[in-house]
């Protein structure tokens, strides 16, 4: 996994303390904050899944919550544009996105953000710009391109936030886009959350190349790997990769190296992997890290920690409240939304 | 019927005339004259000017950022005007060949036909996606087909077929300011047909069927190139004192069906004629609203296909003229359902 693989950045010590300092205690808190109610979030959904309180599937993203943090934090997010993939519940709640309107869609209710139609793996926030979670791998990395054009077109000083897993690296799409927003140098940020597994393909046996975003030298754009597991690593390549997005210089390709905890979905026995492979990952817990990065900066004592985690579990309690409590959708509107009329 | 004649020939020299292809470039250049958010995208559309010439010239109008030439990349060229078309532009796609949309498919029928009812009705997709179909023009399999049927099938997608230069202008409008995507299906053989085309910047409305000529004994249901072809036969028949009524539904999906069965009340006999093949095709859609319609009780006779055989489209000039209904089929189908020689 990542310790055997080079040239995976983190900041130093010293570039981290600027970071922080820049951030500052109050924003370092609610970040860690929104870690924790992510984490939460999930939790829940995993538990109300195994009551049978939920249908379909789900797909968690539990020990991956840095890179959804580190990327939204360094983009505006509801001014900027984000796509994401199946595995999204934090990349919305990173993205600013209401935890009851979200419940509520993971529960199928009317009051969801998708109204009940998209579920889990279709959330979006048309409103704050979240073009949606998509179910396709790859699916949302054309459309990047379009927002990229439209930003583009408009001369606005937005940017695109697009992000996918390893899996969707090797689709035809990865390279039709990366190519397109390369050349006309669009406003798009392709950022590869690989979480070591395609559902059980890992990415040693799905890739012939050390790192991901080697694959940027191809379009000629900058392609960084980082360690996804620190906020501050994806933080930091996110903003460069925004602030060379908004000179009007192009696309960049950013991998964060994580680990995805849970299995691909609840079908997932996980065959693929050790529990010991698991257990070495959860050791690098995300949250737990970046809570020690806010101790060792006196950003955080022992009882704010408390106070955040007990705030982010209450969060997570109200949406539940709210979400059942909210009605079902009634039948009589199936078929609204297909079209515009 | 001198005097009537020479009338008639003037009026024709004063009434404006385009070509099938210049009235889609009239649509273009009037929309985006009209509005910064129409863009065109494709493969060579710009200096070359599109594979037939539809966007021929525009680019010196409108400049390489609003006509924007891509590499081979058909599912990011549909991609690519989901994503415009989800943050505020009016995108209008071209896919060089029809066959080649099979590239796009993703984009197309998971996200830009399904990303409105997915996210609860909360976006819209307002794009359309220009391809020319067809065949007759010796471009063999790969370069011929018509696979209108595979979008039909899609909820949240409209598929248009605009058979000549007047429809094209008017429907190609509204199609860019409908809202939702919408797949504009061109015939090659009818880029060089010309009509009627007034210049002021009209809009037909997408999912009305147009009655192209009435009649009293068949009711012919006919889809881009067949219209004119059916319109062909129709004179011809007439001849031998049977008349067609030739409906031609211009937007395939959502149909609007209701002047088919109005139709069919009135001749009871039916026929519906398209190039694409005829198993899983669209004629099937058109009969089964007919039989399940009120019209079932005035029916005189079945109702029948005529269709592409079911075979790719083959090189030969004599095979490919045979793969696809012609005039000569059409009047040998209408005179055997008329007579009641089926």
């Amino acid at each position: 996994m990542s310790d055997s693989l080079t040239n995976i950045y983190t900041p130093s010590r010293e570039r981290a303390a600027e970071l922080l300092n820049a951030i500052g205690p109050e924003k370092a808190r609610h970040v860690l904050e929104t870690m924790a109610t992510i984490r939460a979030f999930e939790e829940k959904a995993e538990e109300l899944y195994s009551l049978g309180k939920t249908h379909g599937t789900m797909h968690l993203s539990i020990g991956q919550e840095a890179t959804a943090t580190g990327a939204s934090d360094a983009v505006r997010s509801g001014h900027d544009f984000l796509l994401n993939h199946h595995r999204g519940h934090g990349h919305c709640i990173a993205w600013g996105g209401e935890v009851n309107l979200m419940m509520a869609e993971f529960m199928g209710k009317e009051t969801g953000y998708c109204r009940g139609r998209g579920g889990s793996m279709h959330i979006a926030d048309v409103e704050r710009n979240n073009l949606g979670a998509n179910g396709i791998v790859a699916g949302g990395i054309p459309m990047s391109v379009g927002v990229g054009l439209s930003i583009k077109l408009r001369g606005s000083d937005q940017v695109c936030l697009v992000i996918f897993g390893d899996g969707a690296a090797n689709t035809g799409p990865f390279h039709e886009a990366l190519n397109m927003a390369s050349i006309w140098d669009l406003p798009v940020i392709f950022l590869c959350e690989n979480n070591q597994y395609a559902m059980s393909m890992s990415v040693p046996r799905a890739f012939n190349i050390e790192h991901i975003s080697q694959r940027a030298c191809a379009y000629g754009i900058p392609g960084v790997t980082v360690d996804g597991n620190d906020y501050l690593a994806v933080y930091d390549a996110i903003s460069t990769a925004a602030q060379r997005a908004r000179e009007g210089k192009g696309p960049t390709l950013v991998e964060t190296i994580t680990y995805r905890w849970r299995g691909h979905s609840r079908s997932d026995r996980q065959l693929y992997r050790t529990r010991d492979e698991v257990k070495e990952w959860q050791a690098r817990d995300p949250i737990l890290r970046f809570a020690d990065q806010l101790r060792q900066a006196g950003f955080l004592s022992d009882d704010q920690l408390e106070s955040l985690r007990q705030h982010a579990n209450q969060y997570i309690d109200e949406a539940l409240a709210f979400a059942e409590a909210s009605p079902e959708p009634d039948v009589a509107s199936i078929m609204e939304g297909v079209y515009v009329d | 019927m001198l005097t009537k004649t020479v009338s008639e020939a003037q009026e024709a020299l004063t009434v404006r005339q385009l070509t099938y292809a210049e009235a889609l470039r009239e649509a273009l250049r009037q929309a985006m004259q009209a509005d910064p958010t129409v863009f065109l995208i494709g493969e060579d559309i710009g200096v070359y000017g599109g594979a037939f010439s539809v966007s021929a010239g525009l680019i010196d109008e409108f400049g390489s950022q609003r006509v924007i030439d891509t590499p081979i990349s058909e599912a990011t060229i549909a991609g690519a005007c989901a994503g415009a078309a989800l943050t505020g532009m009016h995108p209008v796609g071209e896919i060089q060949f029809m066959d080649f949309v099979t590239l796009s498919m993703e984009q197309l029928i998971l996200q830009a036909a399904k990303l409105r009812f997915m996210f609860g009705g909360k976006a819209s997709v307002p794009m359309v996606l220009r391809m020319p179909a067809g065949s007759g023009t010796g471009a063999a399999a790969q370069h011929s087909e018509s696979l209108e049927n595979l979008l039909v099938h899609i909820p949240g997608l409209k598929v248009v077929m605009p058979s000549n230069a007047y429809d094209a202008k008017g429907l190609l409008l509204s199609a860019i300011y409908d809202g939702n995507p919408v797949i504009f299906v061109e015939h090659k053989l009818l880029y060089k047909t010309t009509g009627h085309v007034p210049e002021e910047m009209y809009r037909l409305p997408l999912s009305q069927s147009n009655i192209a000529r009435q009649g009293r004994d068949l009711t012919v249901v006919a889809t881009s190139v067949m219209v004119p072809r059916t319109l062909e036969a129709a004179e011809l028949l007439s001849e031998e004192g049977i008349e067609l009524e030739v409906i031609d539904p211009r937007t395939l999906n959502p149909l609007d069906d209701a002047p088919i069965i109005e139709s069919v009340v009135k001749t009871g006999r039916a026929l519906v004629v398209h190039e694409a093949v005829g198993t899983g095709g669209y004629g099937g859609e058109v009969v089964a609203r007919i039989v399940a319609s009120k019209a079932f009780d005035y029916l005189e006779a079945p109702v029948r296909r005529l269709a592409g055989l079911d075979i790719p489209i083959p090189y030969n000039r004599n095979l490919e003229h045979h793969a696809v209904p012609q005039v000569e089929n059409i009047i040998a189908e209408a005179r055997k359902l008329v007579k009641n020689e089926y």
